[in-house]
């Protein structure tokens, strides 16, 4: 027996005895499913919404020990505490005078280093995927262990520090951005992309006179722009959120980015930041949702990318 | 017989009698731009990759500062010998092995679970939204993380706040050693809940859909089909994230950060893992040789595991990661 709904033209094909037999405990089990999706969602959002709550409330009710959802003495003036506190000079040999907050200072380093790696982790990273995902080409039988080799054993951490000192890199933006520069895990992904690229369409260019780098820059690189998206959003990611390269590598304040001043004022005790004793929770707070905002802020646009760059690397190399 | 000349030609320059070398310089002469292009990220490779790898020698080599990044003198295997009699040492191995086993065993299922039901929301926008929340705290940097649970986790926190209007006694969770792999394997699982289920999303949406028909068909009920359809098709990548997980349980991954950022002397016994114990050794106390040491013990079995469970997943899921 079937209908036809008229206002949609679905046709609904009517099976009784299905309909007995799943209803029931299928309704509830998708009630029950609903609850532990919505509790799972509320789970994972309560510590960001806990933050803001504690950002925006008074030192009183912080004091006073608040801990709802909702600010008790809502106030920005924590917000522009943070943003205005201590002020450091970030060039002291050029303008010893002149001085910008230091939540600032970091806050633009972050950034700064966020661009500068994003870009020369891509173009390094696409420079070596690309010529990697030539079949044809022979050394890649000595290449790709190489290279992949590097993700399953390493110098671990004290011979790469001793690396980076010797260098001279301390004190550095480079000690900060080279060390992590390429990541072979990303390589593989790109490589996998690129392969898929038809190989046509790079002939037809070769035959029209353009060189190995031109094929590249002009053919292969416009074909790739979902890969490029997703690389561009997993290094910036990276760069971001990096606080232990800035612990290790960079001793002045000014050259620190926003994670690592965090991370000095989450540790409290034993920090190298004398007055991180006296942060309260919400400054802390304040400090962690200035922080974050921006990868929550463009997360829900980037989603997809990072979804499909994953399966990517589910699909075996 | 101008014929017969052309035809001897041709075998002489069959590739068979080319060797490699000289076929490998016949490939860099065609294709020299793109051995000009990785040139670069290859001498990256070797400086920031190989380099610190052979940088290892350390562990059997006096180092200097200032000295050779490869030590000097003769080799000794007086390090090895310092670590394995050295107690914080097992202490610390100890515990890598049980936090990331623990982490493990209750990230893995409850991370199927958790692909399992969402696989089950029909409206896609619901679904859409549920995945976009749970991917979320796989983008947050780890000094956010720690951030959160230490004010989540305070005496003045919500948490302690609770448990006192229960009735009970506040907790300093941070500073007692036995709540330390609580707070571990609890917040891992917050953080990797979502994003774990990419990959078993991806298998269950390359299920034929007839299989499912069939199964309607038969009279199987939902949950059947679940068991019967659905758990089947996946298991291949289920044993795959499951060997290779086995095969990462020395390694730190991202427990170093965490650790790091959650840990103090008075939870060591509990929280001290082989990466953190390096870090403190090598970089804070400045015993180079003694870490390093340690550092190439952890990874070499890393490495071994790894291996054998690439073998394993190669043999029993027809998959692997080289």
């Amino acid at each position: 027996m079937s209908i036809i709904d008229n206002s949609t033209g679905k046709i609904h094909v009517h099976n009784p005895k299905n309909q007995i037999k799943e209803s029931k405990g299928y309704k509830i089990f998708t009630v029950v499913n609903t609850i532990i999706m919505i509790l799972v969602s509320f789970a994972t959002l309560y510590p960001f919404l806990y933050l803001v709550s504690q950002s925006f409330s008074s030192d009183q009710a912080i004091f006073a020990g608040h801990t709802g959802l909702i600010p008790e003495g809502f106030n920005i003036d924590t917000y522009i505490y943070v943003v205005t506190r201590n002020p450091i000079a970030p060039w002291p040999d050029l303008f010893p005078n002149f001085r910008i907050p230091e939540f600032i200072v970091y806050y633009m380093n972050t950034i700064f280093y966020t661009i500068v790696g994003t870009v020369l982790s891509l173009f390094f990273s696409s420079i070596l995927a690309y010529p990697l995902s030539k079949p044809n080409l022979k050394v890649n039988k000595v290449l790709s262990p190489f290279i992949i080799f590097t993700m399953y054993f390493g110098g671990g951490l004290i011979a790469n520090y001793v690396l980076v000192l010797r260098l001279g890199l301390k004190n550095s933006m480079w000690g900060f951005i080279l060390p992590m520069l390429i990541s072979t895990y990303y390589v593989i992904l790109m490589r996998s992309f690129f392969m898929t690229i038809p190989k046509d369409l790079e002939e037809a260019g070769e035959i029209d006179g353009l060189n190995k780098w031109g094929v590249f820059w002009y053919i292969a690189r416009p074909l790739s722009t979902p890969i490029i998206a997703t690389m561009t959003l997993f290094y910036a990611v990276m760069y971001w959120n990096n606080w232990f390269n800035a612990k290790l590598y960079l001793q002045d304040k000014v050259k620190w980015p926003v994670a690592y001043f965090l991370q000095t004022i989450i540790r409290g005790a034993g920090s190298s930041d004398p007055d991180a004793q006296n942060m309260t929770a919400n400054i802390k707070s304040c400090a962690m949702v200035l922080t974050v905002l921006p990868i929550i802020c463009v997360y829900p646009f980037i989603q997809k990318y990072y979804v499909q760059g994953m399966m990517l690397g589910g699909v075996k190399e | 017989m101008a014929k017969k000349e052309d035809v001897s030609n041709i075998i002489a320059w069959s590739p068979r009698q080319i060797s490699t070398r000289e076929r490998l310089v016949k490939d860099i002469r065609i294709n020299w731009q793109l051995y000009a292009m990785f040139l670069l990220p290859v001498i990256y490779y070797i400086i920031f990759r190989y380099i610190p790898m052979f940088g290892n020698i350390l562990a059997f080599r006096k180092y200097n500062p200032g000295g050779s990044i490869f030590g000097q003198g003769p080799l000794t295997l007086k390090y090895f010998k310092q670590f394995i009699t050295a107690k914080p040492f097992w202490q610390a191995f100890s515990n890598t092995l049980i936090l990331n086993g623990l982490y493990l065993l209750f990230r893995f299922p409850l991370t199927l679970i958790f692909a399992l039901l969402l696989n089950e929301i029909k409206n896609l926008h619901w679904k859409k939204f549920v995945q976009t929340v749970s991917y979320l705290p796989h983008f947050i940097s780890m000094v956010i993380v720690c951030g959160m649970l230490k004010e989540l986790l305070s005496t003045h926190g919500p948490i302690n706040d609770l448990i006192y209007k229960l009735g009970g006694e506040k907790i300093s969770f941070i500073s007692l050693a036995e709540w330390f792999r609580t707070i571990f394997v609890t917040s891992g699982v917050w953080q990797s809940l979502g994003w774990g289920t990419i990959l078993y999303l991806a298998a269950m949406s390359g299920i034929n859909p007839s299989l499912y028909e069939a199964a309607t068909v038969d009279g199987a009920s939902h949950f059947q089909q679940v068991i019967h359809v659905t758990i089947p098709c996946i298991l291949p990548t289920i044993a795959t994230l499951l060997i290779l997980d086995i095969g990462g349980l020395v390694g730190s991954g991202g427990a170093f950060e965490k650790v790091y950022l959650l840990y103090s002397p008075m939870t060591y016994e509990t929280s001290d893992i082989v990466s953190t114990y390096v870090f403190r050794m090598g970089v804070e106390s400045g015993s180079i040789n003694f870490a390093t040491a340690v550092g190439l013990f952890e990874g070499l079995i890393n490495l071994v595991l790894l291996t054998c469970a690439n073998f394993v997943s190669r043999k029993v899921a027809k998959t692997s990661l080289w």
